[in-house]
C-alpha cells in the first residue's frame, strides 16, 4: 500500500520536528529557510494580485501553498521564478537575491518551477524532453554542437540519468513516444521528472495533482514525497487538501494576494480566517468537514438558503439569457 | 447589424450629395507629374511622354490614354524633365509648340504639366500657358482657384500653402490615419476573435478598389460603384469566412499555418488582380482631380472633407457599436476569451461571421478611399498592408480603439515625416518608429500584456 | 508545342541558380522558423544585405571582393541582432511584422535615389563580380546528355551546390545535438524550456543569426549571378517564395528545403513555358491571356499551392504526418 511509503520517514521526522517551534502565524520565521521573500507586490491594472509581506519556506520540508482560486499562488511563483516581474519587493533563495533575474538564472541556481497548465514540449521524444532539462550540456554551444565527439559522453550520461527517472515515473515504456501523444496525468509526470533532470535544490510544482486521474495520484503523491527522501525542498500549490495533509509538513494560505495564514496542516485547516478566505463567511466548520458538504450538496443548499434562493436556481442563468438573442 | 448598415447607407448616401455639389478636378498624395493633351478641344490619345530626373536618368514612361490623359510617378520632389515624343503624335495632330518641359515637383505634390499641341516653335513669345506656375517655394505663391492666369488647375494643396506647410501635412496625416482606421479595424478585429494575423488584409482593400474600379469602368456612376464595391466587400468578407476560415478553424488547423494560408491567399488575390486589371494604375472617372477649398489656414478638397468625414462617422459607429450592441459586446467578450464567451452562451462562430463581414466592407471602402487618393494598383494592398500593421501593432494588436489611434499616429506621422524625410522614404521611417516603439512598449499603446504559466 | 524542348528547359532548372538561391533562403527560414519557430519574413533582407555587401564594397568603394563577402555577412549578423533584440522577447506574430517591415526598409533605402551615391538607386549596383569569374576555373562549357551549361553558370552552379551541402550539412548536424534540441524546445514552448535554465533569447538570437547568413549567401549566389544587385528582386514576394519552398518541402527536415526549390523551379519553368507555348499556338485565347500574363499566374499557383499543403498536407513533401497530427491535440 502506498500509505506506508508515506509514513514517517527519518527525513520528515527532523523537517515536522525543526518546524514544531515556529509560531503559527503569517510571516513566521523558519529555523533554517531556503526561500525568503518580503514586501513583493505585483499589480495588474487596479488588481493587486499579489500583496505578500514576509514569508519563509523551509529547508528539507514539504511546504504547500494553498488558497482559493485567484487568491494570487501562480501569479506569486511566476515572480519568484522571474516568469512575471514585480512591481516591488525582494526575495533570496540561498541567501542569494533573485529579483530580477531571468527565469534561466533562477532554474540554474537551483530553484525550477512546474507550470500549472502543464508544458510538455510536444514534438519531442519523451527521452529527448528528459534529456533536455539536463544542465551544463557542453552539446548546447553552438561551435561544439557540430563536433558529436565533444559531447557523446556527456550525452550518454544524461541518456542514463534520464531513463532511471523515467522508470521511477513509470514512464520508460514511453520513452521514444512523441511527449504530446502522453495524457494529460503522465504529462504531469513528465514534467516533474524532466524538472529534477535540472538537479534542483527546490522544487516548485504549480498542481501537480490538477487534471490527473485519482488512480495516479496517490502514486504522484509519493514523488513528491520522495523529492525531499532525496534532499529536495518542495513547494507545491494544491486545492487538494486531503493531499495536503497527506504529504505537506506546512501550509501557507494565501487569499486576495495575501498570506492569511501559515502553520502544521492540521493547525490551519481549521483556521478561521482560512475557512473565510474559502468561503467569504464564517462557518464553524473545518475546510476537510466544508469539503465533505460540498461533495455531498448540502453545502449548496445553506449557501442557498442563506442567500434566499432555491438551490436548482444557478446564477448564470440571467447571463445566458442576455446573451443568447445577442444581436 | 442592421443599424450599422443602415448607418453606413446614409453615410454613403450623404457622400453622394455632398460630392455631387462639388466639381472634380485636382489634387493628391504622392508625387506624380500628370497632365492631359488635347488638340482643338479634343484628346489626343497614343503618345508617347517621358520623365526623366534630373541627372538624366529615365523615370518612367506613359502613353496618353483614350482621353488624352497620362501620369507618371516620380520617386519624390526634385526636378524633372518632361519630354513628349512628337514622332508618336497621330497625323491630325501638326505638332507641339515645345516637346521638353522642366519642371519642379514638391514634396506631396501631382503636377500638372500641359503640352500644347500645335505647330513647332510657334510659342517662343508668348506666355507659356503649357507648364505649370513655379512651385511654391515661398510665401509668394497664390492659393490655387484664385482665378490666376499663371496658377494652373492641379497646384498642389500642400504646395501652395507656403508657411502653413506643416499645418497642411498634418491635414494629409489625419486623412491618412482616418483611412488607415477605417482598414485596421477589420484586421484588429479579426485578429482579436480569432488570433489569425492575416497577411491578406491588404487585398481585402484591394479587393474593394478593383470592384469599384471595374463596376465604374463598367458605366457606372462612381458614387453607386462605391456602394456597390463596399456591399460586394461584406459579401466577400462573409463567404471568405463561412467557405474557408470556418471550415480552417474547425479543422483545427494552427495559427502560424493560418498566417501562412493567408499569405497564400495574398498572393493568389494579388495576382489575379494583375490579371485581370493589368500592372499599371488606374484611376476612377471622377474625383480623382478636385480644386481645394480654403478652410481656415489650411486647403483642402470637398473630396478629402467627405472622405474624413465619413471615416470619422463610421469610426464612431463602430466604437458605438462595440459598446452599445449587444453584437458588439458579444464581440470584445469573444475577443477577450473565447472559450468563455462561448460557455457563456455567445454564439462564437455569428459573432467571428459578423466581425468579417463587417471588418471586410470597411477595409474596401478604405481601399476604394485610398483609390480615388492615390489611384488602384495591383500592388496598393501590399503596400498598406505594412502601414496598417504598423497602425494596429502600435495600438496594441486585438483592440478595436488601438487600431484607431495607432492608424492615426502612423497617419500623421508619416505624412509630417515628409517635412524632414526624403518622401521616398516615409514609409521606411514608420517602420524604424515601429521598431523603436516596440522596443520600450511591446505591448503596443492600449495593449496589456499576456500572462504566463 | 515542343515539349522535349520544354521539359529540357524544365530539367534544367531544377538544379538550376535560382533553386541554388531559393534552397539557401529556405534553409535559413527553417533553422528559424522549422527548427525554432521563429517567423522571420524578412529573409529577403538579409539575402539584400548579402547582395549589397558584395556590391557595395567592390563597386560603390572599390575594395576587395573578399572584404565584400565579409561584410555582407557581418552585415546579415547586424541586422539580425538589431532584429532580434527588440522582438525576440515579444509574441511570434510581432516578429513576423517586425522583419517583414525590416526587408521593405532594406528594399526602401537601397532602392532610393537619397542613398543612390551608395546604393545605386532602383537600377542597383553592377561591376562587381569579375573577381568572382576571374576564380572560375572551367575553360569549357559541360555537356551532359542534352544538357549544356557555360563555363560562367558552370562556376555559378558548382559554388552553389556546394554552399547548399555545406548548409545542409551544418544543418544536419546541428539538429541532432543538444543544441538543436533546445531549439526544437523553444518551438514547441519557450517558457518551458526557460524554466529548465536555458537562455531562450541566446538561443534564439543564434537561430536567427544562422538563418539570417544563410539567407544572405543566397543573395550573394544570385546577385553574383546576375552581375547585379537589383533591390526590387528582395520584394517581400522572395521571402514568401522560401516560405512556400520550405512548406513544400518539409519544414523541420534536413533536406525539404532543397528538395522544394528543386521541384518549385521546376514546376515554374514548366508551366510557363507550356503557358507560353500554349499562348502562341492559340491553345489559350489572346483575350483570356497573353505571354505577359504568365507571371502572375505562377504567383497566383504559388499562392495556391501554398495554401492547398498546409490545409491537405503540412507536413510537405519529407515532413512527418505524426507530428502535424500533435498540433491538432
Ligand atoms: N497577466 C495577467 N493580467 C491580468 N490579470 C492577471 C494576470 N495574471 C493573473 N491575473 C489575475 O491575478 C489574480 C491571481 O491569479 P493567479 O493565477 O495567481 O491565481 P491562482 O491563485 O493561481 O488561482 P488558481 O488556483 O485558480 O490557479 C487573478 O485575479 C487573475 O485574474
Ligand atoms: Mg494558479
Amino acid at each position: 500500500m502506498p500509505d506506508d511509503n508515506l509514513s514517517l520517514t527519518a527525513k520528515r521526522e527532523a523537517a515536522v520536528a525543526a518546524l514544531a517551534d515556529v509560531p503559527r502565524e503569517p510571516g513566521a520565521k523558519k529555523p533554517d529557510p531556503i526561500l525568503v521573500a518580503d514586501d513583493v507586490k505585483r499589480h495588474f491594472g487596479g488588481l493587486l494580485a499579489v500583496d505578500v509581506d514576509h514569508v519563509e519556506v523551509q529547508r528539507g520540508a514539504i511546504t504547500a501553498l494553498i488558497g482559493p482560486n485567484g487568491a494570487g499562488k501562480t501569479t506569486f511563483f511566476n515572480l519568484l521564478t522571474g516568469f512575471d516581474r514585480a512591481n516591488s519587493g525582494s526575495w533570496t533563495f540561498n541567501g542569494r537575491s533573485l529579483h530580477g533575474t531571468p527565469p534561466f538564472k533562477v532554474a540554474r541556481a537551483g530553484m525550477v518551477r512546474t507550470f500549472q497548465l502543464t508544458k510538455a514540449l510536444s514534438k519531442l521524444t519523451v527521452i529527448e524532453n528528459m534529456r533536455l532539462g539536463a544542465t551544463g550540456q557542453r552539446g548546447e554551444s553552438f561551435w561544439r554542437a557540430m563536433l558529436p565527439f565533444t559531447w557523446r559522453g556527456q550525452e550518454d550520461a544524461i541518456t542514463e540519468r534520464a531513463e532511471e527517472l523515467l522508470a521511477r515515473f513509470k514512464l520508460d515504456t514511453k520513452r521514444d513516444d512523441f511527449a504530446g501523444s502522453l495524457s494529460g496525468g503522465q504529462r504531469k509526470l513528465l514534467e516533474m521528472a524532466r524538472a529534477l533532470m535540472v538537479g534542483p535544490e527546490l522544487v516548485m510544482l504549480d498542481e501537480p495533482m490538477a487534471g490527473v486521474n485519482p488512480a495516479l495520484t496517490q502514486s504522484l503523491l509519493q514523488h513528491v514525497a520522495n523529492l525531499r527522501e532525496q534532499g529536495m525542498t518542495v513547494l507545491f500549490i494544491e486545492h487538494d487538501m486531503d493531499m495536503v495533509r497527506d504529504i505537506a509538513d506546512w501550509v501557507v494560505v494565501m487569499g486576495q494576494g495575501r498570506i492569511l495564514a501559515e502553520g502544521p496542516p492540521e493547525t490551519v485547516m481549521s483556521d478561521h480566517k482560512v475557512i473565510d478566505a474559502y468561503l467569504g463567511a464564517h462557518h464553524d466548520q473545518s475546510l476537510a468537514e466544508l469539503e465533505e458538504q460540498l461533495e455531498t450538496g448540502t453545502l449548496a443548499e445553506e449557501v442557498a438558503a442563506e442567500l434566499g434562493q432555491a438551490p436548482a436556481e444557478a446564477v448564470p442563468v440571467e447571463h445566458t439569457g442576455e446573451t443568447k438573442d445577442g444581436r | 447589424m442592421q443599424k450599422l448598415a443602415r448607418c453606413l447607407g446614409a453615410l454613403l448616401a450623404g457622400l453622394a450629395a455632398v460630392l455631387l455639389a462639388t466639381p472634380a478636378v485636382a489634387q493628391g498624395s504622392g508625387e506624380t507629374i500628370h497632365g492631359t493633351l488635347t488638340y482643338q478641344d479634343a484628346p489626343v490619345a497614343g503618345v508617347t511622354i517621358t520623365v526623366s530626373s534630373a541627372d538624366g536618368e529615365e523615370i518612367g514612361v506613359a502613353q496618353t490614354a483614350a482621353d488624352g490623359t497620362w501620369e507618371v510617378p516620380v520617386p519624390g520632389p526634385g526636378d524633372y524633365t518632361v519630354v513628349l515624343d512628337a514622332a508618336t503624335l497621330p497625323s491630325t495632330a501638326p505638332g507641339v509648340a515645345r516637346d521638353t518641359i522642366e519642371t519642379t515637383v514638391n514634396s506631396q505634390q501631382r503636377k500638372v504639366v500641359l503640352f500644347r499641341v500645335g505647330p513647332p516653335e510657334s510659342g517662343e513669345d508668348q506666355p507659356s500657358p503649357e507648364q505649370t506656375s513655379p512651385p511654391g517655394e515661398g510665401g509668394e505663391d497664390q492659393p490655387p482657384g484664385d482665378g490666376s492666369a499663371e496658377a494652373e488647375a492641379g497646384e498642389d494643396v500642400t504646395a501652395t500653402a507656403g508657411n502653413n506647410q506643416l499645418l497642411q501635412l498634418f491635414i494629409s496625416g489625419l486623412r491618412f490615419g482616418l483611412i488607415l482606421g477605417l482598414a485596421g479595424l477589420g484586421l484588429s478585429l479579426v485578429f482579436g476573435t480569432t488570433g489569425l494575423t492575416n497577411f491578406a488584409h491588404g487585398e481585402l482593400l484591394l479587393f474593394g478598389a478593383v470592384a469599384a474600379l471595374l463596376i465604374n469602368q463598367a458605366g457606372v456612376p462612381i458614387l453607386l460603384a462605391v456602394l456597390l464595391a463596399t456591399l460586394l466587400s461584406a459579401v466577400f468578407g462573409w463567404g471568405q469566412d463561412r467557405g474557408f476560415w470556418r471550415p480552417l478553424r474547425k479543422k483545427p488547423t494552427g495559427l502560424i499555418a493560418l498566417m501562412i494560408i493567408s499569405i497564400g491567399v495574398s498572393l493568389f488575390l494579388r495576382y489575379l488582380t494583375q490579371f485581370i486589371i493589368g500592372g499599371g494604375r488606374e484611376t476612377y472617372d471622377q474625383y480623382t482631380y478636385q480644386d481645394p477649398v480654403e478652410i481656415g489656414p489650411v486647403f483642402i478638397t470637398p473630396r478629402d472633407l467627405v472622405i474624413m468625414g465619413i471615416c470619422v462617422a463610421l469610426l464612431a459607429a463602430v466604437a458605438l457599436a462595440l459598446t452599445r450592441t449587444r453584437m458588439g459586446k458579444a464581440t470584445r467578450a469573444v475577443a477577450d476569451n473565447p472559450a468563455l464567451a462561448a460557455a457563456s452562451g455567445i454564439n462564437v462562430d455569428r459573432v467571428i461571421t459578423v466581425v468579417w463581414t463587417a471588418g471586410t466592407a470597411l477595409a474596401g471602402l478604405s481601399g476604394i478611399f485610398f483609390g480615388m487618393i492615390q489611384g488602384v494598383d495591383y500592388l496598393m494592398g501590399m503596400r498598406i498592408l505594412l502601414l496598417v500593421f504598423a497602425a494596429t501593432i502600435l495600438g496594441g494588436l486585438g483592440t478595436a480603439w488601438g487600431a484607431m489611434v495607432g492608424a492615426l499616429v502612423v497617419g500623421v506621422f508619416i505624412e509630417v515625416s515628409a517635412y524632414v524625410v526624403p518622401s521616398e522614404l516615409k514609409t521606411a521611417g514608420v517602420l524604424v518608429v515601429l521598431i523603436l516603439i516596440l522596443l520600450v512598449r511591446p505591448q503596443g499603446i492600449l495593449g496589456r500584456r499576456e500572462r504566463v504559466g | 508545342m515542343d515539349w522535349g524542348n520544354i521539359l529540357e528547359l524544365s530539367l534544367r532548372e531544377l538544379i538550376g541558380v535560382q533553386a541554388i538561391v531559393f534552397a539557401l533562403a529556405a534553409i535559413g527560414i527553417n533553422v528559424q522558423f522549422g527548427y525554432t519557430g521563429l517567423l522571420n519574413f524578412g529573409q529577403a533582407a538579409f539575402a539584400a544585405v548579402g547582395g549589397y555587401g558584395i556590391a557595395v564594397i567592390v563597386t560603390t568603394y572599390d575594395m576587395s571582393f573578399w572584404l565584400g563577402l565579409v561584410v555582407g555577412i557581418v552585415g546579415a549578423i547586424v541586422l539580425a541582432l538589431l532584429l532580434g533584440i527588440p522582438t525576440l522577447r515579444l509574441r511570434a506574430d510581432y516578429l513576423a511584422i517586425v522583419t517583414i517591415a525590416a526587408s521593405e526598409i532594406v528594399r526602401l533605402v537601397g532602392r532610393s535615389a537619397w542613398g543612390r551615391d551608395v546604393f545605386g538607386g532602383s537600377d542597383g549596383i553592377t561591376g562587381f563580380s569579375s573577381a568572382f569569374y576571374d576564380l572560375n576555373p572551367f575553360t569549357e562549357p559541360f555537356e551532359f546528355g542534352p544538357f549544356q551549361f557555360r563555363e560562367r553558370v558552370l562556376w555559378v552552379l558548382v559554388v552553389g551546390w556546394v554552399l547548399v551541402a555545406v548548409c545542409t550539412l551544418v544543418v544536419w548536424l546541428l539538429m541532432r545535438s543538444p543544441w538543436g534540441r533546445v531549439l526544437k524546445g523553444i518551438r514547441e514552448d519557450e517558457d518551458a524550456v526557460r524554466s529548465l535554465g536555458k537562455n531562450v533569447y541566446a538561443y534564439k538570437m543564434q537561430s536567427l543569426v544562422l538563418g539570417g547568413v544563410i539567407g544572405a549567401l543566397a543573395g550573394m549566389v544570385y546577385s553574383l549571378f546576375q552581375g547585379a544587385m537589383q533591390p526590387d528582386v528582395y520584394a517581400t514576394n522572395f521571402t514568401f517564395f522560401a516560405y512556400a519552398i520550405l512548406i513544400l518541402g518539409g519544414a523541420a527536415t534536413v533536406f525539404g528545403p532543397v528538395l522544394g526549390a528543386a521541384i518549385v523551379w521546376f514546376a515554374f519553368q514548366f508551366i510557363d513555358l507550356a503557358l507560353r507555348g500554349a499562348i502562341r499556338q492559340d491553345y489559350i485565347p489572346s483575350w483570356f491571356m497573353d505571354a505577359n500574363d504568365t507571371g502572375a499566374v505562377r504567383f497566383m499557383l504559388t499562392g495556391i499551392v501554398l495554401v492547398l499543403l498546409l490545409v491537405f498536407r503540412p507536413q510537405g513533401i519529407l515532413g512527418d504526418r505524426r507530428e502535424i497530427a500533435l498540433d491538432a491535440r
